[in-house]
């Protein structure tokens, strides 16, 4: 053991703790991170014991998530994000600056050492190339200085949010938080006292009524997944909010939280209602440290007022909603690894069937749903299912959130209904390309998405439409190319990023994303050997087919669907 | 208590299964065999491989046999091109990254389904040094295809000792003890079963390494006294 090493503070931290067993062990793992600048040995035991935890299983979770180290690093950590938005924008250069930088100070002696790594997508797209420092927003400006840089007194970068709409977003991109009282003076709230006059079975009624399907990337009706969860044996029952926004281009969810996190709260409050559940939990990607905040913020304001706790607002319903920090894995996502990633294990997708709502968290009757599913929510109560349903489509109703980012003039996060054009979205909104170069492709749907073409502009951004053109809506994510964008550069960055994030359960996946990495990498530098295209349908095809979850299905679906369009960029160059 | 039947057809042939019964265990009951590699009669299974995924109609993905249960009119196919294309290409991968070459049984499957182990040339193998670290077995984790088998028999499927899981994610995941300790620094009674369960050697009894390495049983004899000795020799000196 080192001599230096005290184990007072995690001792004090396991004493308050040790009650919630193992499902305290990600807390206790950010606190030790937090304590000593990584994991050490005896820390470890130290929790292992205090949790009830075999040691290497406690072993086996610090090493699934980026977030926890082994080894000591930086007391000030930088991530520079590395995804196709953010490359576009010269995020390899600030990555080798930044690099160059801290290492000058580790030799110069500067008293704060300083770690630089990069990152997959950090939730800031529209501020491509993004960079968080100790995760904080911050930006790489050429005025801000190293010592603003690392003691975060930079500025804050803002989204810019905008669209048809200003439903969901009403509240959001004025440059600040949302409090409890602006909320309710904007009509906050008001969704769960009606909700709590009427019958859980009413409630749901009205959500099936309205058409609301999830907005987390599944397309899963909402009504019925409550009505499942209502009706299914076993207590307690569970509403989780799932707020680990990772996929590459999606900001959506982070902007609801940080501008008004009551909207999401209220939304799940009311979930709460409708299926009988006394205890929710928020899991928050850990790398949203801002969006961590304003909720913890927001639920005491809630609790203070009432909103949350026992005998919510005088009724008979009881409710109250704890934080759980993601710790680096894009994979816990996916409902099940996210449950598995509360319980204090590693991020593991499970086998489905069971599905959540009959064996979810803690294998009770869980209801999972997206931030943006939630949000939605209030609305429907508040307007009542028929007038919610005349926005959008007959099949999508609805308000949608759109994350625009890539080469257009204005990115940002976007509301509209249901229906409109991808060209309108692109063009009018975001106000076409930023450069002089035309439009070469969009990524919709995200990493898991697939590529869509100057023939798909005006595909209506509904799920029937993009379907139909054999696009996905995903989670709402449109990545703009222009004409002069090597696309192998960027397929070789979804290519890293699921080899990167994989959990490794599943063969086609755990080896698949792994040999897909290392063709597009041979690709990219030109060094195609001849049948790598027909290696990346095989283990594409492979991957879709049999992959245990969502992330190893779709893991190659951005790189089959340019197999498609643009085959002849994976041909060998001919000498 | 009787349960009705659950009727299914599997490659063309109707066939009868209890309910709750796997797809695996229907078609082994109706003489048609299912490829597993993961799969273990003694130990949870998880669907790690997938080499025994089957086609179902009306199903987005193919479905894992050894987990998928049967389900009143399915319609099976258990050799169709995509089912066979999966197959052939989780070997391909397999070969790709381990040595397989104490693993009769995965070779057979790979002439049967016309796998090439060179199908990924210049690919990364998963080659970690071997571990000799302890009288009983040795772990040679070049030769691990991560069934988990021992991680699991170590733990809740037989002996609640918990002395193994995992290092890293994704490609780079490893079975892994506690910060890498040697086996005898860990909760291990040496009981064997993880040595048992192994498919492919990468647990071996530590006799039957060191006899292929041409060591006369004499001559291991000796080796193994000693060690058993510096390991007493070790725990008298922390105590
Ligand atoms: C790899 C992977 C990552 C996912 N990440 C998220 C996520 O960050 N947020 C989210 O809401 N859903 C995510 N999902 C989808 C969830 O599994 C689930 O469908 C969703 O939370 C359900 O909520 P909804 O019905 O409101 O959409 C992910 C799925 C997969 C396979
Ligand atoms: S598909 Fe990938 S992420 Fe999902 S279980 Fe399999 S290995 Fe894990
Ligand atoms: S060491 Fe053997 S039993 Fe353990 S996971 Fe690897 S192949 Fe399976
Ligand atoms: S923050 Fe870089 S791509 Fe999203
Ligand atoms: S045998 Fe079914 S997944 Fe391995």
């Amino acid at each position: 053991m080192e001599p230096s090493l005290d184990l007072s503070p995690i001792r004090s931290f396991l004493s308050e703790i040790a009650p919630q067993g193992r499902s305290a062990l990600l807390p206790a793992l950010h606190a030790a991170q937090d304590f000593y600048g990584y994991i050490p040995e005896p820390v470890a035991l130290e929790i292992a014991q205090a949790l009830q935890i075999p040691a290497a299983d406690v072993f086996g979770v610090i090493e699934f998530y980026a977030m926890f180290h082994t080894h000591p690093v930086g007391k000030v950590i930088i991530h520079v994000c590395n995804d196709p938005a953010c490359a576009l924008a010269g995020a390899d250069t600030v990555f080798k600056q930044l690099s160059r930088r801290a290492e000058y100070a580790l030799e110069t002696g500067e008293p704060i050492s300083v770690t630089v790594e990069q990152s997959p997508c950090l939730g800031l797209c529209d501020h491509a190339p993004a960079l968080l420092v100790q995760n904080f927003p911050a930006t790489s400006a050429p005025e801000i200085t190293w010592q603003e840089l690392t003691t975060k007194t930079g500025r804050r970068p803002q989204t810019h949010v905008d669209g048809d709409l200003r439903l969901l977003t009403a509240r959001c991109g004025k440059g600040h938080t949302t409090t409890l009282k602006a909320y309710q003076a904007s009509g906050g709230y008001s969704a769960l006292r009606k909700a709590l006059t009427m019958t859980p079975e009413a409630l749901i009624e009205e959500i099936k009524a309205s058409g609301l399907v999830g907005r987390g990337g599944a397309a899963f009706p909402t009504g019925l997944k409550w009505e499942s969860a209502a009706r299914a044996e076993g207590t307690p029952k569970y509403v989780v909010c799932n707020a680990d926004e990772a996929e590459p281009g999606t900001f959506k969810d982070r902007v609801l939280m940080e501008d008004d996190p009551h909207q999401v709260l209220e939304g799940m409050i009311i979930a709460a209602y409708a299926i009988g559940a006394n205890k929710g939990y928020f899991y928050i990607r850990g790398e949203y440290l801002h969006a961590y905040h304003t909720i913890s913020h927001a639920l005491e304001e809630a609790r203070t007022a009432g909103l949350l706790g026992s005998q919510i607002l005088g009724s008979n319903f009881s409710f109250d909603i704890e934080i759980r920090r993601g710790a680096g894995a894009y994979v816990c996502g996916e409902e099940t690894a996210l449950f598995e990633s509360i319980e204090g294990k590693r991020g593991f997708p499970r086998i489905k069937p069971p599905f959540p709502t009959t064996h979810g968290l803690f294998g009770k009757p869980t209801v999972i749903n997206n931030v943006e599913t939630l949000a939605n929510v209030p609305l429907i109560i508040q307007w009542g299912a028929k007038e919610y349903r005349k926005l959008g489509t007959e099949k999508s109703p609805g308000p949608k959130l759109f994350c625009l980012s890539g080469d257009v003039q204005r990115p940002g996060l976007y509301e509209v209904p249901f229906g409109v054009s991808l060209r309108h979205l692109i063009f009018e909104l975001g106000g076409g390309m930023r450069g002089e170069s035309p439009f070469q492709a969009a990524l919709v749907g995200g990493a898991a998405g697939t590529f869509a073409t100057p023939e798909h502009l005006d595909t209506p951004l509904s799920f029937e439409g993009l379907r139909a053109a054999g696009l996905t809506l995903g989670s709402g994510v449109i990545t703009v190319f222009d004409a002069q964008r090597d696309l192998r550069d960027v397929l070789y960055r979804l290519a890293r990023f699921f080899a990167d994030e994989s959990c490794g359960k599943c063969y086609p996946c755990q080896i698949g994303t792994q040999r897909q990495y290392e063709i597009m990498e041979r690709i990219l530098n030109g060094q195609t050997r001849p049948g790598d295209a027909e290696r990346l349908q095989d283990v594409g095809w492979t991957m879709t087919d049999a992959s245990l979850c969502g992330l190893g299905q779709t893991a190659a679906s951005a790189i089959l669907s340019a197999l498609k369009y643009w085959p002849h960029l994976f041909q060998p160059v001919s000498s | 208590m009787n349960h009705p039947l659950v009727s299914l057809t599997i490659d063309g042939i109707a066939v009868q299964a209890a309910p709750g019964s796997t797809i695996l265990k229907a078609a082994q009951q109706a003489g048609i065999e299912i490829p597993t590699i993961c799969y273990h009669d003694h130990c949870t299974a998880n669907g790690l491989c997938r080499i025994c995924v089957v086609e179902v109609s009306g199903a987005r993905t193919l479905v894992p046999a050894c987990v998928a249960t049967v389900q009143d009119g399915m319609i099976i196919h258990t050799q169709s091109e995509r089912v066979r294309r999966s197959r052939r290409t989780i070997l391909e991968m397999l070969y790709s990254s381990v040595d397989l070459s104490e693993a009769p049984e995965i070779e057979t499957l790979a002439l049967v389904y016309g796998a090439d182990s060179q199908r990924f040339p210049g690919a990364q193998r998963r080659e970690p040094p071997l571990i000799d670290d302890n009288p009983m077995y040795i772990r040679d984790y070049a030769k691990c295809i991560l069934c988990w088998r021992c991680v699991q028999v170590c733990a809740e499927d037989a002996q609640y000792t918990y002395a193994l899981n995992f290092s890293g994610r994704g490609f780079e995941t490893q079975i892994s003890t506690f910060y890498h300790h040697p086996m005898p620094e860990t909760t291990c009674v040496f009981c064997g079963q993880c040595v048992g369960v192994c498919p492919t050697g990468a647990l071996k009894p530590k006799r039957e390494w060191l006899l292929e390495k041409g060591y006369t049983p004499e001559a291991i004899m000796g080796l193994t006294r000693n060690e058993r000795r510096g390991k007493k020799r070790r725990e008298g000196l922390s105590h």
